[in-house]
């Protein structure tokens, strides 16, 4: 179920950026950042499983993706030192996400500084939103 | 209804608060609304808190603030070079008439450090109890919007604040 509703995501990023390279939907990001992943390892493929894990695990500090976002991408979170509300993360239940790369790489570049104490690499960025592409499952 | 009065007046209002000066400007409640009104400004500084009102920081405080973004109170609110200069030059423009540099000689980065809002904010003072800020609810003292409900539109009205009731238990 879950990959193929994956290979459907996968086949319309495709789709979209071979059409019109400009266009800001989820599925471009995707494509993108699996395209930049397979740089340096072209085996490459998006994972919705390890996206969920990346996003829900600390990684050595104090924060998770998680703990501002919650682990239910469709419901709204809550920043953890101001309190205030965040918007859901998953397009499917806030069509205002992953519509702006300005937006999107400003907003990763932070987090993961923050989370990682440093980027994201292209494929952790593409499976997070491969994950957030399937919310609601 | 607020939006209805002129900008002119607003912006003397907001100056007036921020200066802490004018006791009778602000005695009247129905104008405590202060300037956040720019696009940029409000999406940009507005996302992980309320945009604060540039009034209540001195222009010295607010360039401070706009030279350490990368390291915002343990946050990475880094921004491109133009959309710092673009909310600079608004912040500037709007900063309170009154200098917060703090005792220490560098400019204050918290509203709620100054003693304006320390004195406004003081233990007894129309419902503030001791330990209110450090509440479940309230959390931190930038968290303006738990009592003032409308805080993200710039209103800082005496009617529109609430204070939590669990907010005395800390
Ligand atoms: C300290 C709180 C916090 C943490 C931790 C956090 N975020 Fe965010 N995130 C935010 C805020 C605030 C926004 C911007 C507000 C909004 O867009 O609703 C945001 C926005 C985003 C966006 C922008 C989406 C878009 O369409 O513009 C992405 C992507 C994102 N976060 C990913 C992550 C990832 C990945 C992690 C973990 C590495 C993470 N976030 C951890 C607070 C946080
Ligand atoms: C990535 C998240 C984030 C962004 C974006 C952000 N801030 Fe903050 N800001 C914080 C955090 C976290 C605090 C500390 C909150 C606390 O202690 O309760 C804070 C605190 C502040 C305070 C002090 C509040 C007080 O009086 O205690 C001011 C003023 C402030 N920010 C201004 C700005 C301005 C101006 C911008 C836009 C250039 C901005 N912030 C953008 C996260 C952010
Ligand atoms: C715990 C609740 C609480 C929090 C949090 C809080 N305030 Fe207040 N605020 C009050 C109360 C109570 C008053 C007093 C109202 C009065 O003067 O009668 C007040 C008064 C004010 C006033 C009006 C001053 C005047 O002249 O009457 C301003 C402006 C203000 N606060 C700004 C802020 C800002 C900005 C923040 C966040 C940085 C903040 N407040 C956080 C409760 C709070």
């Amino acid at each position: 179920m879950r990959n193929h509703s994956l290979q459907m995501l996968l086949g319309a990023a495709a789709l979209i950026a071979s059409g019109f390279a400009s266009a800001e939907t989820p599925a471009d990001f995707l494509a993108r950042y699996e395209t930049e992943a397979r740089q340096s390892s072209p085996s490459f493929s998006a994972s919705a499983e390890r996206g969920e894990k990346f996003f829900t695990n600390t990684h050595g500090g104090e924060w998770s993706c998680s703990t501002c976002h919650t682990k239910n991408p469709t419901v709204r979170g809550k920043h953890a030192s101001t309190g205030k509300a965040i918007e859901p993360m998953a397009p499917g239940a806030n069509p205002e996400r992953f519509a702006s790369t300005r937006s999107v790489e400003k907003w990763f570049g932070r987090n993961c500084k923050d989370v990682l104490g440093r980027t994201c690499t292209p494929g952790e960025k593409a499976d997070v939103v491969a994950w957030l592409m399937i919310s609601p499952r | 209804m607020n939006a209805r009065l002129p900008a002119r007046a607003l912006r003397t209002l907001a100056l007036a608060l921020a200066t802490g000066a004018a006791a009778t400007a602000m005695a009247d409640d129905e104008n405590k609304r202060m300037n956040i009104d720019h696009p940029v400004y409000r999406s940009e500084c507005g996302s992980c808190h309320i945009a604060f009102p540039p009034a209540l920081l001195g222009a010295n405080s607010w360039r401070a603030m706009m030279a350490g973004l990368d390291k915002h109170f343990g946050s990475d609110a880094s921004l491109d070079a133009e959309t710092a200069a673009t909310i600079t030059k608004f912040l500037v423009a709007n900063a309170g008439r009154r200098d917060t540099t703090g005792s220490d000689g560098n400019p204050q980065l918290r509203i709620s450090d100054t003693p304006w809002f320390r004195k406004e904010h003081r233990d007894g003072h129309d419902g503030i109890t001791p330990g209110v800020f450090r509440s479940e609810a309230v959390k931190s003292a930038a968290n303006c919007a738990a009592c003032h409900r409308d805080a993200g539109q710039g209103d800082y009205s005496e009617r529109n604040i609430r204070i939590p009731k669990n907010g005395a238990r800390s």
